[in-house]
């Protein structure tokens, strides 16, 4: 099972401001071990963001997304006490699913 | 009341649910999920990229903003943020010209999201990046060169 | 890719046609911008949650977890603890650095003998060590606190005086010291600035900026790390990992930090 998230969601003005921390390798498939072998693309594809059931951001994603991805979005709607819950699914069928309180 | 699928959701448990789920095509056998644009994801040109997506040409919009340092002190980690005013923005992607695959990630955004997102992205090399926004349909973007080096000894 | 960056570095000062000085100063401008991007949502914090979960875990033979440990102010005390090392320590007789530290731990309070716990300091992508998790977590307890090495024991004097030569000694295929990189001001190699450890505000910057997680790495490195892979570069035999030599070296640059604010785990390239 992938490490948890790190996940910041507060409110920046009338807006809920998410901040995502995923532990996640990312490999682009390019990169080679040190006896030239290729190391296999890994990375997150999927990336989906609720708030009280409702999607407030979805993505995909291919493996030039930085390893250890950093996400930052902004949906309306939400106050503090409210949860955020955020998922990601792999390229190997990996998933991770955390969640947040809104500060 | 349907006990039919109540009996399903309760007594068959995750692999009748994952089983019905595959069968609906939310899942690729593997479990990864089925909503991902592969052909997006393999090409190599703006243009195709937009194709992929079901796009035509897109339009320069100075309604898109992409705001990065001009030098990114390693190309692994490279931070962005895109942001679009165009009216019913339903989705962002970020591109970056010269990777092997020129597209980096997509968001759709939905009612209620501010069209604004920040993540980070890998650059090979310098290049431009675009921001392709897809509004009421129709596909717009915006670029900007990001140059990329490499700090101390190189390690 | 190295000679492709150089030529594209170069070519892109060719295109913006400045002069040399005012080229330099707008790229080191640019440079802090990036830094200064890169400085909410550091991935070091996704370490120091795993570090604090090997605090606390009972691991090894003795089945025993790191709560007990005693770094620098008394058993189990964590917080500000990483400001008072290396320090010397009675129960184990030497100058310890933090990782020397939790190497000490791992063997007298969880039972791992000392090439156990020494073994795999450094992670590499796709394989996750407990050590730079640790150093990640202990370290975070200690940020905005003030560097406090004292430096009083004869040992503890002694390594400083050890470090301060082995920062100075010259040797190597390139004949190089610590001091040819970071012994003057504005040094600088492509287009980093290398701070002058011999000052005393470059050195409380950049002792209080590590561990860091390195970009270029996908990793947190340590100040033993950081060390290791200086003597590398200097083609110097290889920097035992927790040695005297190291520990001494720390002890030169630690102290020098007094009085600087420590603010890491940080990120950068």
């Amino acid at each position: 099972m992938a490490d948890p998230m790190k996940i910041r969601a507060s409110m920046a003005g009338d807006k809920v401001e998410v901040k995502v921390l995923m532990s996640h390798e990312m490999e682009t498939g390019q990169r080679k071990d040190s006896k030239g072998a290729t190391i296999p693309a890994w990375f997150i594809q999927n990336v989906t963001a609720t708030h009280n059931g409702k999607t407030v951001l979805s993505a995909e994603w291919g493996p030039a997304v930085s390893k250890n991805p950093f996400l930052s979005f902004r949906f309306a709607g939400g106050k503090p006490g409210d949860k955020v819950v955020i998922t990601w699914t792999d390229s190997k069928g990996d998933k991770r699913t955390d969640e947040a309180t809104i500060a | 009341m349907n006990t039919g699928r109540r009996k399903v959701l309760k007594g068959g448990g995750g692999a009748a649910v994952l089983g019905l789920a595959m069968v609906a095509g939310l899942f690729r056998s593997n479990g990864a999920w089925a909503d991902w644009n592969k052909a997006a994801f393999e090409t190599k040109s703006l243009a195709d990229a937009v194709k992929a997506m079901g796009g035509a040409t897109p339009v320069e919009s100075k309604d898109i903003v992409i705001t990065s340092p001009d030098i990114a002190e390693n190309g692994a980690v490279v931070p962005f943020t895109i942001a679009s005013k165009l009216p019913k923005t339903e989705s962002m992607a970020l591109l970056v010209e010269k990777n092997p695959s020129i597209l980096a990630a997509n968001f759709a955004i939905p009612d209620g999201t501010e069209p604004w997102v920040n993540t980070r992205v890998k650059m090979g090399q310098t290049s431009n990046v675009i921001a392709l926004v897809k509004a009421d349909g129709k596909f717009y973007y915006a670029s900007k060169e990001v140059k990329v080096t490499l700090g101390g000894c190189g390690g | 890719m190295d000679k492709r960056v150089v030529v594209a570095v170069g070519a892109f000062f060719a295109a913006i046609g400045l002069g040399a000085a005012a080229q330099q100063r707008t790229a080191v401008e640019e440079i802090e911008r990036y830094r200064a991007a890169l400085g909410d949502g550091n991935p070091a914090e996704l370490w120091e949650a795993r570090g604090e979960g090997l605090w606390k875990e009972r691991r090894g033979p003795k089945n025993a977890s790191l709560e007990k440990c005693d770094i620098g102010l008394g058993p189990g005390v964590v917080k500000g603890a990483y400001t008072v090392l290396p320090k010397y320590f009675p129960d184990s007789d030497k100058v310890e650095d933090l990782e020397s530290r939790l190497v000490t731990c791992m063997v007298m309070l969880q039972g791992f003998t000392r090439e156990e716990a020494r073994k795999d300091p450094f992670g590499d992508p796709g394989k996750k060590v407990a050590m730079d998790a640790l150093v990640a977590y202990v370290t975070s307890q200690s940020r905005g606190m003030k560097m406090n090495v004292a430096a009083t024991h004869p040992k503890e004097q002694e390594a400083y005086e050890v470090g301060q030569k082995i920062f100075f000694f010259r040797g190597g295929p390139h004949d190089f010291s610590c001091a040819t990189c970071h012994g003057a001001d504005n040094q600088r190699i492509r287009l980093q600035d290398l701070p002058n450890l011999t000052k005393t505000s470059d050195a409380q910057k950049a002792y209080g900026s590590w561990p860091a997680y390195r970009v270029s790495q996908g990793e947190v490195r340590s100040m033993q790390w950081r060390l290791y892979d200086c003597f590398r570069q200097q083609r110097f035999p290889e920097l035992d990992f927790v040695s005297d030599a190291s520990i001494a070296l720390t002890m030169f640059l630690a102290k020098n930090a007094n009085g600087g604010v420590f603010d890491a785990p940080s990120i950068k390239r």
